[in-house]
Order: C-alpha cells, then structure tokens, then sequence
C-alpha cells in the first residue's frame, strides 16, 4: 500500500506529472467513485471518520468544519471553497513542494472538497511570490478542464465546479483566512470579527471553506484508498501522514512526508541529517515563527498535534521547524521574527498594531547594544498585552509565542545584552 | 430583557445588544473609541476590555471586548477587575506611543474622547521612548483640517464618511502602525456631511477649519441649544459664541430629528452672522443716502404705518412669532407669503395632505426605519440633505434583516455589511438629473418634471390596480417593479417637496402614498424649502398669494409695505418686483442681510440672526421646537417682531399670543419652560461652569468687570452662575459630564444609548389631528410645447449656494458654483458649446455651460444660485454662446456622477 500520498508524485528533478501520468498513479479515482454514486453526505462522512485535521496550522478536524455549512433548500445557492496557498509563515515551504511537485493531487482534492461542501467555484489563493506554483497550477487546471474534471456536468454527473487561480498582492495577515477573504474581495486584508464564522458567511457574503493546501492534498488519499488504510498512516494519536520540514543550521535542510506520531529526533537527524559539525541544538520553533520555543529535552517527543502541545508546550502548526543553534544569537533570532511581525500587522486593532512595533524597537535597542531592564519587563508585559483574545485575530498571539517563550527560555542571554551593551554571540 | 452581573450588580439590559452599549446605557463608565452609537461595533481599538466569568463559580474568568459580546442572560462580567483595568491602561499606552501630545495647541483639546478615556483608564505615564511615526497631512477642502500624527488608528473616520454617509473619498491606506486616513490626493472631502469628521473623530485629526480662524476652547464658548436654520429638516444643533462673535456649530442630538448627524451646510454655514453685509442699524434711505433713525423716527415710521393699510410679506426663514407679529401688525387679509406663488400653492396642498387620515409624516428617525423607499422627484441631498442621510440609511435595513435571519447580531456592523453585500432595501428615484443617493438606488429614472410625475401617477394607479392611462412603453418593466417593491414593503416610504415648483409632482406622490394606505395611514415624507416654511404657512390664510401682494403694490391699491426677512428677488420676476417696489411709498424691509431688496427700501431694520433671539421654527413634518437665544447681538439688530410689536413686549408673551390667536399653533406654547420648572427658580447658565476670562474679557477697555446682562425674558442667563443640565437634558446647550468632556458624554444624558434625551424636548407636532379624507388627485400632467431649438427647463439645488443665507459664508462660497445650465452631450454638440463656456438662456440671463451624460436630450437643468432669479426663467429655454465667459467661481466645486468635463 501507499505509504506516502503527498508525496508519492513527487521529483522536483523533472517537471510535475501531467494529468495522464496522475491518473496512471491512481490520480482522479475519486472523481470515478463520486461518478458512481458516492454521496457528498458519504464524502463528508468519510473525511469526518477519517480523522484529519487541518494543516494550516490550527489543526482543526476538517470534516466537523465542513459540516458547518448549511446545507439544503433554505441555504444560499452559492457556496464556496478557498484553497489558503498563501504561505508566508516564516520558515515554511511545505505547500511549495505539494503545489511545484504535483499540483493535480490539490485540484482532485479540490473537486472533492467543493463537491462535499456544494460549492461550485473554487479559489485558489496564491502567494504572490509563488512563480513557479503559477506554472504548475495553471497547466494543472487547463489539462483537469480539458478532461472533464472541471467545468460544467463533471463526468455526468450534473455537477459544475469552476476553479479560479488567484495570485495575492503579498501580505502575512492574507494567510489569515477572514483577510484572505476581505482580499479575494477587492477589500483591505484586514481580518473579519468570528462570529460570524466563513462557514455562514464567508466569500461576498457566502458560505465559503477556507482550507490549507496540504488538507486538499490529504483528500484524494482518503476516498481512494479508504478511511482504514488513512488512520494507519500515523504511528500516533493522529492519523494521516504529513509535511515537515526543517530549516536552520543542519546538514541537510529541507522538507519531507512523514506520518504523524514520530519523534522529533527522527526528523531533525535522520531527515535532516543533525546539526552541522559544531553546532549543538540550542532550541527550535517546531512548526514556524509562531509557535513556541522547544527545547532540545523535547526531542523524544511525538509529532502529533497534542503531544506538542501538551508535553512541548507549543504547537505543532505547519510542522516546519526552525532550528536555532548554540552559536547564533536567540535575541537576534526573535528580533528578526518580531521584525516581520511588526511589518505585517495589519493595523486593524491596537494591541498588534502598535504593540508589535514597540516590541520591534526595543529589539533593535537590545541588538545594538542600548538594551534595558526596563525594556525587558515592557517585553515581557506585551506578550500578556497581545495575547489570545486580547487581539482581534492570531497574528500577534502569534507573534508572542516566540517572544514569551524566549523570554523564559533565554533570560540570560537578554541580561547578557543589557550587562556587556552589546551582542556576546557577534565577537 | 436579559439579567447580567457587572462587577456583581445584577442588572436588567437588552439581550439585543452588546454589552458595552448596555454598560452605557446603565450609566457606567467603561472606555470606547471605535464603537460609536449609530454605527455600531467592529472591535478594532480594544478599549472596551472586561473579565467575562462563565458562571458564579468561575474566578479566573477571561479578557473579551464588551462592544464584541452580546449582552446576553446571564452574562457576568467585571469592569473594575485588574486585568480588565491593566489591558486598558495598556491600549491607552500603546495607541498613543506615536500621539503627538500636543494637547495645548490641539483644538480638540477639553472636549477630547482620547483625552477622557486616557484619564479613565488611568494611563498617566509614558514608557515609549523610541521613534514615533509621523504622517503628512493633507488639504481637505475649506471645512476640515487634518493632522493625521494624531489619529490612534480607530477606523471611525472611514466607517462613518463612506459607510455610513456614502463617501468615496476618503480611505484607510498603508498598514501596521503606519496607517493612514486621507485621500488619495489632496482635495476637498465631497461628502456633504464631513464635517462630522470633527465629532465622529475621538481626537483631533479632523478638525473645524471654520471654527480654526477664530478658536476658542469648548468651556470658554457660550451656547445654548438651537436649531438649524438651513432647511425644513429642523436639525438640533449647538452654536457656540465668544467675544460677540458667532466661533462654530456642533451637533446636538434629537432622537427624533438629527440625531448625532448634521449636514456641511448646517455645521459650517453660519459664517454671515458676524459677517460685514449684515444690516447694524436702522436706516432711512432716500437716494443715494443712509441715515441712521432715532427712536422717536422709529416709533413715528411704525405709528404711522399702524394707522393706515399696509401690505406685510412674510418669510418662510423667520421665526413664527416674527410672521406673527407682522400679521397682527397689518391685519390677516394683508398678511402675504413671501413665497413664490406656485411654491405657496404647493406648500398649502401639503399643508392639506399633512391633515389627511390617508397619510402618517414620518420623522428622520421613522424615515430611517422605512424598508422600501420611493423618491418623487425631490432632489433630497440638496434640499434637506439631513433627510437624504436618513434614506441612505433605510436601504441599510434589508442588511439588518438577513443579518437576523442569520443569528448574526446588527450591532456587529463588519459582520451585517460582508453578509449584505450589495443586498439593499429598495430605494427607487425619479429626477430631472443624476442624484447623489443613485448609488444606494435600485433605479433612478431620469426625465422632466411632467415625466416623473407621469410615472409616478401610473404607479398610484398600478398600486390601485387600475391600468396606468398615460404610460410610455419603455417604463412598464420599472413600474412593475416600483408597483411590486412598494406593495411587498411593511414600511414604505414616499419622499417629494415643492423645489421643483411642481404641483404635480406633489399630487402624484400623494396619489402612490393613498394607495398604499390600507390598514393604517402610509408614510408620507414631504420636504419644504425653508426652516420656517411650515410655520409662515399655517399663519397665512391660504388664498394669499405674493403676486396679489405685488400687484396691489405695483398699481397703487397700497403704498406701504413691510417685508420680513425676505430678498423679494428670490420669489417674483424681477420686473414685478421692480414694479411694485418703485410704486410704493414706503418700503420697509426687516433683515439680516443688506439684499437687492434692502436696496430697494425707504427704510431697512436689522434683525437679528438664529443664534441672537429666542424663537419658534416648525419643520416639514410639524415639528415646532424652541431655539435659545445664543448670544446678544453686537449691533442694534432685534428679533423682527420686537420691531413691530407696541411696546416691544417679551418672547414668552409674543409665543403665547402667537399660541393664541393662531389656528394649529396651541400647542407651541408649551415648547417654552418656566423658571418655576427649574430648582430653586435658578437659570440654566450659557456658560460652562469652567468659562474663563469673565473678569478680564474686557479688561483691555476697561478695568471694571461689567456686570453680567441678564436676561430678564429666558430661562437661560448669560452667566456661568445657575443650574447647569447635569442630570437631565432639559435644556441641553452643550453636553457635559464628569470625565467625560467630549461629546460622546450624550450618553449621560440619554434614557438608554439612542434613546430620548432624559426630560429632553423633541419638540411638538402642531398638526396632529387628521381631519380630511382626501382622495386621488386626477392624474393630469401639464405639457410644455418645446420646439426643436429649445430646451425644456428644470431646477437644480446645490447644498452649498441654493439657500440664501449659508451662501453668503465665505467658507460655504468655496464650496459654490457659479449659475449654470446642465445639458445633455448631444445638445451640447448640436449648439456647439463646451464644458464650461458662458451661455445666454433666451438671450438674457447669463450661466455656464455644464455638461452632464445623464442629463436627457432636449432638457436642460439650470441651477440659479444667487445669480440668476429662477422666477425669470421660463419653462423651456433657447441657448445661445455668450461673447465673453464670466467665470467666478466656475464649476469646480460641482460633485455630480455624470459630468462630462473631460470630453467636451
């Protein structure tokens, strides 16, 4: 059996599988099943038994969230599926490799996605920057309406999808799906209030699923090969496989699929090859710059969505780590993230939009040397200032996650800056 | 009603609403500055932070945002929990960390939500010390100032000038803490309603330009509540005043009327009240010379005029007792309008069918709640542009409806305008050109007067179901609609006016309205031109026409006559009016302003304005309401009846004469309070309790403190002593409440957020009984033969130039064009005249070209301004190029959808 169907396509040594190579690799089956008579009610019965959850990051079970939409007579007519490819979270490239590598296993989970939900338009929401996805994409979607797949009555079945390629103008906060929405609509990115949530009124007003790339991807899997053969992928508590990645000072960075539920050695030494030669692991972001520190103490860990959270105290998010080693500077490091953060805000509501760029100058101060203790406490008070529910969306909750935990993690080195006014690791 | 806990007071509040509108209401303090009571909440500053507990039991409980949490069974929340108090101190912190605090130089200073809110969190203390962000600010026109380095970033700008009011022009752009509220480039805001930036605006970004040239703080201006005297909406507003000179107008709110919104024109047109044209003394003018009178002068010129006949005309801007004075003074049968004929004819036909049991005259308020609205052929933004903010409104309710189909809660605004999208209540225009509500409009159907008046007697009669008699073919699929939209609708609402001079217009719209009465009366909205129009009306009797009046004059009949606050230019042809003026003997004109009529006079007395005299206006629906006396007038003006009145008399025994003696206004003397209301028989102050520089005002003529003018006639006293509106709002001048400096302190005084004002006025309807049963009107439509080379002639209004008075502020002027003549492209191109060339209607009255793409061919659509006297015109006109271009102001400042400047 499959043991890898995110990636089993995959050769970025040659250019992504047309759709007649997909298909000879068991490409589109679901589509044959759905045009046999499978249900979109068995669809969504099958992906809420199959037990995945959703890869953007909040790890949100996918079927449940489907079921949300409402359904029947008294339901709007409009329905609407937004793939989120706007990957921009720091240190993460996992939906580059799925899209560049082998963009039809997105549209198939597209169709199934849209299908079971009852949209019949669908987005995909494109980081800008993503060239190469544009390409891929774009061929995908021209061979998938050339055979039928997308268009009007596909495969008889009197179900029209339509999917739009949609490439951002380039913002962090359009990763946040209500912004992401707004932006699709022409309008500021500017994240919505949840209640109402995009399930009632999403996309110009309309019920509308906003899934991560890496989720559609999971789909195809899940109907061909069955919900069994899926929940055996993960060696824990979680089923499926999925993408992690590793960025930072190790042999060889890069991003891998592996099943949920194994540890977090395996990953930064097996895959990635350990540390380069004299460097020792000092700490690492386990799923991109808004997650908590983890400690090297925490490599035995399982890669599953609670373990990391329980026993890591962070989150495993997009599973793409970053590692900070023992030779680069942990301050430097959560100033650059700040950095990005303060940037990226989207100015919407106070404690993001101006706490963030406090927090960035302080940084900035440390980093040359005119670091304070007075400035240490501010710090430490902004991430209780910007934490959840204190801020209108996630992005400086976010952004804290870092911050708090590398305020508890590396005091000394803070102190360190204030004591000798200058960086100790730039000697 | 729900149960809540705060801070463990069990309250009863509304489950509708969100628990910081409630926490409001209940007369709590808890800071705010992006919620606002009429727009609702986004949960963009988090200022309004409170510890929620889910249950008794719960101690830890979390941080939720009030204005985000409905206010629902149950909920138990803290406002004086720590954490709840360190996250609002720390949203102060942060929001002010680039704030310029440059409160001493700031005009927003002493009346700042920023500045009381920050008090009220108990941020005392700055801690940022890096770089601030600093923005550049823009010209924004001649109303508003900007200094963008103050905003904190609430959103309440943009939320209220494009969402609320219809704006375009003014945007959020960039990001992150570098956000910035301006235009894309620099230029006058064209919304007719900025200025409401200045209080909409928790801090000093936007700012009263006006007000700028000559400012004083809020506690050292002396006010008192007044009303607008811009137009027949009767908006409540707040004049403030300082060393005899009139500073600025704010808002004073009417649940009824205006609520917290007034127009430009009401907000920045008062500018001539200290003007250099006003009339100072009484003068006897023989040609080519002024004298002034003395008293004895006086009294003989009115002594003798008593003994004999004399013809009064009357002013639809005065106030009633003024009219009424001048009635009494010449005797009802030579008491005439000075209104236009056909506009008197009109206004007396809606005086009639405000009578009818057929029809109900809703308030702003009312016309808010309409869910399906059809406009006959008033040009609502210009003529009572209060009005039209209220219509944008209703288009809104569709929006409210889907969102509680939704469970999704009204108050939550982002959330009801994403789900609504372009989902509108129904709004449906007929006009002679483009309007400025078409973008809220389902359709807006262009055409003359004679053609809107057409369809809208055949939707009366649709609606009737008899089929339409006189209908073109084009119009069928619209008239469905309109028919379908208005019978479906629970709340329609029909709008027209008498600008048009249209009888017909009037008569249709009734007609649609008739028909849709069934069950209960059907909402009625009929706008008339002036503040006073309803009052002068219901004191005239209705067979009273100006052209008798100048008839009379013109053949000798009368040689006396005494026109009240009136440019007679404005309401007759020129020729008649020439001809009855150069008849008569004795021409005595009672004004404000020196006009082409004061030219014209043998003797002229100053009046005094709005803002110096106590006096009653009525508004379109009836609406009479009191306006205090601000201030006293620096020159001899007095109030028009003071000079007609034998011995000069008192305004509470003036309004109750006019109470008395006329028909409909019983009830307008109960709009006057008495001492005896009042603890301890103590005047309310026109000054705030903080008024500074009493002893020293003068000091610079004289070292001796004057003592303070009292005010032997009003209940308000021209001192800072007295019983100040602290707990109720009886009489609510300028609002003010511990900590809570600014405007937004309204609430303090409201029965619940947007409730009535506690013991407040909203004034009285004087026409409340409905004693006709009328019935259709034939739906006749006159028609006007044009020939191929002329041009069928409709009216334009302008907010900014079409009423008299606010057209003479320099700063209104700004915003004015000169005369022109609206035409369509294909006419232009058929007479071989461009955008902006002068032409000559019929050879005679010059007005620049205009040309507009929605305008219809054969028709064009004069504005007059003050250039042109609209009673010269006729109804269809041939054009011709005028040699030379005589271009004043030009036609910069028209903001309409369809001109066509680039092209022609």
């Amino acid at each position: 059996m499959v043991t890898n169907p995110l990636t089993k396509n995959i050769d970025m040594s040659r250019p992504p599988l047309d759709i007649g190579g997909y298909e000879a690799n068991d490409g589109y089956q679901s589509l044959h099943k759905i045009a046999a008579g499978l249900g979109s009610a068995d669809v969504l019965e099958t992906i809420k038994s199959s037990g995945l959850k959703g890869r953007g990051g909040a790890g949100f079970p996918t079927g449940l969230k489907w079921s949300f939409v409402p359904q029947g007579e008294s339901s709007p007519e409009q329905k609407y599926l937004v793939v989120n490819a706007d990957e921009m979270e720091p240190g993460t490239f996992k939906d580059r490799l799925l899209l560049e590598g082998d963009p039809h296993l997105l549209l198939e989970g597209m169709i199934i996605g849209a299908y079971t939900i009852g949209a019949s338009k669908a987005y995909i929401f494109l980081r800008g920057e993503y060239h190469g996805s544009v390409r891929t994409l774009k061929q995908a979607i021209a061979e998938a309406y050339a055979r039928g797949y997308l268009g009007s009555n596909i495969l008889g079945t009197g179900y029209d999808l339509d999917i739009i390629l949609h490439t951002s103008a380039g913002r962090y906060i359009c990763g946040e799906e209500t912004a992401l929405l707004n932006a699709l609509e022409g309008k500021r990115a500017n994240p919505r209030a949840k209640p109402p949530f995009p399930q009632v009124s999403g996309l110009w007003g309309k019920p509308t699923i906003v899934n991560n790339v890496e989720t559609m991807c999971n789909l195809p899997g899940i109907i061909t090969y069955g919900v069994d053969w899926y929940r055996s992928l993960g060696k824990g508590e979680d089923a499926g496989t999925k993408m992690f990645g590793v960025s930072g000072r190790v042999k060889s960075p890069g991003c891998w699929e592996m099943p949920l539920g194994v540890t977090i050695r395996e990953l930064i030494e097996d895959k990635a090859g350990g540390m380069q030669d004299g460097l020792g692991l000092k700490a690492f972001l386990p799923g991109g710059g808004s997650t908590d520190f983890m400690l090297p103490e925490h490599l035995d860990l399982a890669l599953d969505y609670d373990e990391i959270s329980k026993k890591g105290g962070s989150r495993l998010a997009t599973g793409t780590m970053i590692i900070l080693d023992d030779q680069t500077c942990p301050v430097g490091m959560i100033g650059n993230l700040m950095k990005f953060y303060a940037h990226e805000s989207c100015g919407f509501c106070t404690p993001c939009r101006d706490g963030l760029p406090w927090v960035d100058a302080i940084f900035r101060e440390f980093e040359s040397g005119r670091g304070s203790e007075k400035d240490l406490n501010i710090l430490k008070e902004q991430v209780e200032y910007m934490g959840p529910g204190r801020t209108f969306c996630a992005l400086a909750p976010g952004a804290t996650a870092p911050l708090g935990s590398g305020l508890r993690y590396f005091e000394e080195d803070f102190k360190d800056h204030i004591r000798r006014k200058r960086c100790t690791y730039k000697d | 009603m729900a149960k809540i806990v705060v801070d463990g007071n069990e309250y009863k509040v509304n489950p509708e609403n969100n628990l910081l509108q409630e926490c409001l209401s209940l007369g709590l303090d808890l800071p705010y500055f992006c919620w606002h009571p009429c727009m609702g909440s986004v949960g963009a500053c988090r200022q309004c932070a409170v510890k929620q507990y889910r249950d008794e039991n719960d101690e830890t409980g979390t941080i939720v945002m009030a204005c985000m949490t409905p206010a629902a069974d149950g909920a138990r929340i803290s406002i004086a929990d720590e954490q709840a108090n360190d996250m609002r101190e720390r949203v102060i912190e942060s929001l002010m960390i680039s704030h310029p605090h440059d409160c001493p130089v700031c005009e927003e200073g002493g009346e700042c939500h920023l500045q009381d809110m920050t008090l009220m969190s108990g941020h005392n203390y700055r801690r940022y010390d890096k770089k601030k962000v600093t923005h550049h600010n823009q010209y924004l026109g001649p109303f508003i100032n900007h200094e963008m380095n103050r905003c904190i970033t609430c959103y309440r700008c943009v939320r209220f000038y494009d969402d609320y009011a219809g704006g375009t022009d003014l945007s959020a752009q960039a990001s992150h803490h570098h956000t910035y509220f301006g235009r894309h480039e620099e230029g006058t805001l064209e919304n007719e309603f900025s200025g409401n930036l200045v209080e909409v605006c928790p801090t000093g970004v936007f700012t009263d330009k006006v007000f700028s040239q000559a400012y004083t703080r809020k506690w050292d201006l002396q006010t008192a509540p007044s009303i607008c005297a811009g137009c027949s909406t009767g908006c409540n507003i707040t004049p403030g005043e300082r060393y005899g000179s009139l500073r600025r107008i704010v808002n004073r709110y009417n649940s009824e009327v205006n609520g917290y919104f007034i127009c430009d024109r009401g907000r920045f047109g008062w500018e001539y009240v200290n003007g250099e044209e006003r009339v100072n003394k009484p003068l006897q003018l023989t040609d080519n010379e002024s004298k002034e009178m003395s008293d004895e002068e006086i009294d003989r010129l009115f002594g003798d005029l008593a003994k004999g006949e004399v013809i009064g005309i009357g002013s639809p801007r005065s106030s009633n007792e003024s009219n009424y004075a001048l009635r009494k003074f010449v005797g009802a049968a030579n008491f005439y309008p000075g209104i236009a004929d056909d506009e008197h004819s009109i206004n007396q036909l809606i005086l009639k069918l405000h009578k009818d049991r057929a029809f109900h005259v809703p308030s702003v308020r009312e016309i808010e709640q309409a869910d399906a609205v059809f406009i006959v052929g008033e040009d609502i933004t210009n003529t009572s542009a209060r009005i039209a903010l209220a219509i944008r409104q209703s288009a809104r309710n569709q929006a409210k409806e889907l969102a509680s189909l939704n469970n999704i809660p009204v108050w939550q605004d982002a959330a009801v305008r994403e789900l609504a999208q372009k989902e509108r209540s129904p709004l449906y225009i007929l006009s002679n050109a483009a309007t400025r509500l078409d973008d809220v409009a389902k359709q807006t159907l262009i055409g003359t007067c004679a053609e809107q008046a057409r369809f809208a007697f055949a939707v009366a009669e649709a609606l009737s179901g008899v089929v339409p008699t006189d209908l073109s073919t084009e119009h069928e699929e619209l008239l469905s609609e309109v028919v379908g939209v208005l019978r479906a609708a629970k709340r329609p609402l029909i709008v027209s006016g008498s600008s048009n001079g249209s009888i017909e217009l009037v008569k249709a719209a009734a007609n649609v309205a008739r028909a849709l009465s069934g069950d209960g009366p059907a909402n009625l909205a009929l706008v008339l031109q002036e503040a006073n129009t309803m009052g002068l009306e219901l004191l005239v009797n209705p067979g009273q026409m100006l052209s008798t009046a100048l008839q009379k004059c013109a053949a000798g009949e009368v040689s006396n006559v005494i026109v009240l606050e009136n440019d007679l230019y404005r309401r007759a042809s020129t020729a008649s009016v020439n001809r009855a003026l150069a008849k008569a003997e004795t021409v005595v004109v009672l004004d404000q302003m020196h006009s082409p009529t004061t030219a014209k006079a043998t003797h002229v007395f100053p009046v005094t304005a709005f803002s110096e005299q106590e006096s009653t206006y009525v508004n379109y629906e009836s609406r009479a309401q009191l306006s205090f006396q601000v201030h006293r007038p620096v020159t001899d003006a007095r109030p028009g009846w003071r000079w007609l009145t034998e011995g000069n008399g008192d305004i509470n025994s003036i309004i109750s004469a006019c109470s008395e003696e006329s028909e409909g206004f019983g009830s307008l003397d109960g709009l006057v309070p008495r001492l005896s209301q009042f603890a301890a028989g103590l005047k309310i102050p026109r000054q705030s309790h903080r008024y500074s520089g009493r002893t020293a005002m003068i000091a610079n003529l004289n070292v001796h403190e004057p003592k303070q003018p009292t005010d032997t006639e009003s209940v308000m006293a021209f001192s800072m002593e007295g019983m100040p509106a602290m707990k109720d709002a009886s009489i609510l001048g300028s609002a003010w409440a511990p900590s809570w400096n600014s405007n937004q302190s309204i609430s303090k005084f409201q029965e619940e957020v947007n409730g009535e004002l506690k013991q407040g006025h909203t004034g009285t309807l004087l026409l409340t009984a409905k004693t006709e049963t009328g019935a259709f009107f034939p739906p006749e439509v006159g028609e006007i033969d044009v020939d191929s080379d002329q041009l069928a002639l409709s009216l334009a209004f302008h907010i900014f130039g079409s009423e008299e008075l606010s057209a003479r502020s320099p700063s209104i002027q700004k915003r004015m064009t000169d005369a022109y003549v609206a035409l369509a492209p294909a006419d232009a191109a058929r007479l071989n005249i461009k955008h902006g060339e002068s032409v000559l209607l019929d050879g005679d009255s010059v007005a620049l070209a205009c040309i507009r793409e929605k305008i219809p061919k054969g028709s064009c659509v004069v504005h007059c301004g003050a250039q042109l006297n609209r009673h010269d015109l006729a109804l269809k006109v041939s054009l011709t190029k005028a040699g030379e271009a005589v271009v004043r102001r030009g036609l910069t400042s028209l903001i309409v959808s369809d001109l066509c400047e680039e092209s022609y």
